[in-house]
């Protein structure tokens, strides 16, 4: 057994023209809360694809477990990812089917278990997220919160060893945002799993993550225990971690000369 | 005159690079029908997840498709009737009207209801649950989505039209019969027994099953390949269920004339 879950080595990844990492190496150690932060568009979303294993990358290569996820034929991939839980950004629970199924449908399609044992499965897994009152409401009757809650059941409902949660706080109120946060603690030393956890809520995230890694412009730009990571120096991470307006990162998307932009479009 | 050059030179570019995505996405959809149909096996070992779908599709169509039948049955009726007694036969319209349907109008009309009724639901369901990441997150539970959402609805759609279209004939023919007989006065005999003696089981009836088959696995495939293939935002989606209209119904009447063209003797 590894003493990483997850490694990411030296990989590279992108779009046609645009490469979204160049370069980027990451470990994420068992039993750990790892999270990876960085501003909107730096492609923290398409890290946790790559583990999943839906996008292959240009160069390098991510193991899960030890094995290479892109080497994988299509069985190999299953039957890593169902080591994997993820919660993903608004949940995506089947809107078609209500809480309690939704909970279950991971133990209906891959396991043989008899109905009495998923019932109480699917009850404890909603009692872990304290919404087991609400197994028989729709998911379009939850709120934004509660949807999220019900989603990471559902993550959850096979014990995976990794859960993933991509923006688990967007869109939260700070009541939601605290039960998200204290779950994700609390799940991840209960089951004894590892949590990758992308967002970019500075607070949030430095009060329950054991190591962090910033990514900036394709390459981790900063890594370190939270601790670190507010005493660095690096201008990108103050401004990140202190939320300042205008630093490395500009307020103005690159663009032409302003004036002679303005003076040009009359001649037009 | 650069200009002109250019604009002719832009028109031709675009030209191609619809040409190709055409011939890309006629690809991709032929890749997805041959993987979902190695996928179907989960369709038929848990067979309620079609009978699920053949509600959604089937069984929500049946009030357009009746009430469509019996107008079109009447229809048929008072303009058959009135050439028909031109040349003395008005009791013919009993066969006119069965003919005409069984052939014809139940599979086609059908097919066409089918696809503004059940393929742009289906389209709509499938680009929403693109969009809102509920196949990746089925694709990230070590599910596949081709065999889980795909298959299930294919086979409804191919269980479900002839289904369909039967009962669309009939209803037409009902339809027909109260236009004909009670209001107009063709005796009720002539009318049965000249439909009776004049369709054919194989030529007419069968090959009208064989068309709703055809038509059923065009119209699914196209309606779950649109949306599968959606861009993932609102735009993307209501252009996508556009689309499978426009290109079903347009596949339906070559097919039909493809098919018939076979069929007829």
């Amino acid at each position: 057994m590894t003493q990483n879950i997850v490694e990411i080595d030296n990989l590279s990844f992108g779009y046609k023209n645009r490469l979204l990492h160049k370069g980027i190496s990451m470990s994420f150690p068992r039993g750990k809360v790892v999270a990876i932060m960085g501003g909107s568009g730096s492609g923290k979303t398409t890290l946790l694809r790559l583990i999943g294993g839906q996008f292959k990358p240009n160069k390098g290569e991510v193991r899960v477990d030890g094995k290479v996820v892109h080497k994988q034929n299509d069985d190999g991939l299953y039957q890593l990812r169902r080591k994997m839980g993820m919660l993903f950004q608004q949940g995506a629970l089947f809107t078609d089917l209500s809480v309690y199924e939704n909970v279950a449908f991971p133990m209906r399609e891959l396991t043989d278990l008899p109905e009495s044992m998923i019932r109480d499965l699917v009850l404890m897994k909603l009692n872990a997220v304290g919404l087991r009152g609400a197994n028989q409401l729709m998911p379009t009757e939850l709120s934004g919160g509660m949807a999220r809650r019900v989603a990471l059941a559902r993550a959850i409902a096979l014990d995976p060893d990794i859960i993933m949660y991509d923006e688990p706080f967007a869109g939260l109120d700070p009541i939601s945002m605290a039960v998200i946060c204290d779950l994700i603690r609390t799940l991840n030393d209960a089951l004894g799993v590892t949590s990758i956890v992308v967002t970019h809520d500075v607070e949030e995230t430095f009060s329950f993550a054991d190591y962090i890694y910033f990514v900036a412009d394709g390459v981790v730009a900063a890594e370190g225990t939270p601790d670190d990571l507010r005493q660095s120096t690096l201008p990108f991470i103050h401004q990140f971690v202190y939320g300042e307006k205008d630093g490395p990162v500009p307020f103005h998307y690159p663009a032409g000369d302003y004036q002679q932009e303005l003076l040009g479009s009359k001649n037009d | 005159m650069t200009r002109i050059f250019d604009g002719v030179l832009g028109a031709l570019r675009n030209l191609g690079s619809n040409f190709i995505d055409q011939i890309w996405r006629l690809g991709a959809g032929t890749r997805l029908f041959f993987d979902m149909l190695i996928s179907s096996g989960e369709s038929f070992r848990r067979f309620r997840l079609v009978v699920k779908e053949v509600y959604s599709t089937g069984v929500m169509s049946l009030v357009i498709i009746s009430v469509s039948a019996f107008f079109v049955g009447m229809v048929l009726a008072l303009q058959g009737y009135n050439t028909l007694q031109k040349y003395g036969s008005s009791e013919a319209i009993g066969v006119l009207v069965a003919l005409a349907l069984v052939r014809e109008l139940g599979p086609v009309v059908t097919a066409l209801l089918f696809a503004g009724r059940a393929g742009t639901a289906i389209t709509a369901e499938i680009g929403l649950m693109k969009a809102t990441e509920q196949l990746s997150a089925m694709e990230m539970m070590a599910v596949s989505p081709v065999s889980r959402v795909i298959a299930p609805r294919f086979w409804a759609g191919v269980i479900s039209l002839p289904i369909l279209a039967a009962l669309f004939s009939m209803i037409g023919i009902l339809g027909g019969y109260i236009v004909a007989v009670p209001l107009i006065g063709v005796d009720a005999g002539a009318f049965w027994s000249q439909m009776q003696a004049n369709v054919d089981w194989r030529l007419d009836i069968v090959n009208g099953v064989i068309k709703s088959v055809v038509f059923g696995v065009a119209c699914s495939m196209i309606a779950l390949f649109e949306g599968y293939d959606a861009p993932p935002t609102a735009e993307g989606v209501s252009r996508a269920t556009t689309r499978t209209v426009v290109t079903s119904s347009l596949a339906v009447l070559a097919l039909d004339f493809a098919l018939t063209s076979f069929m007829i003797e």
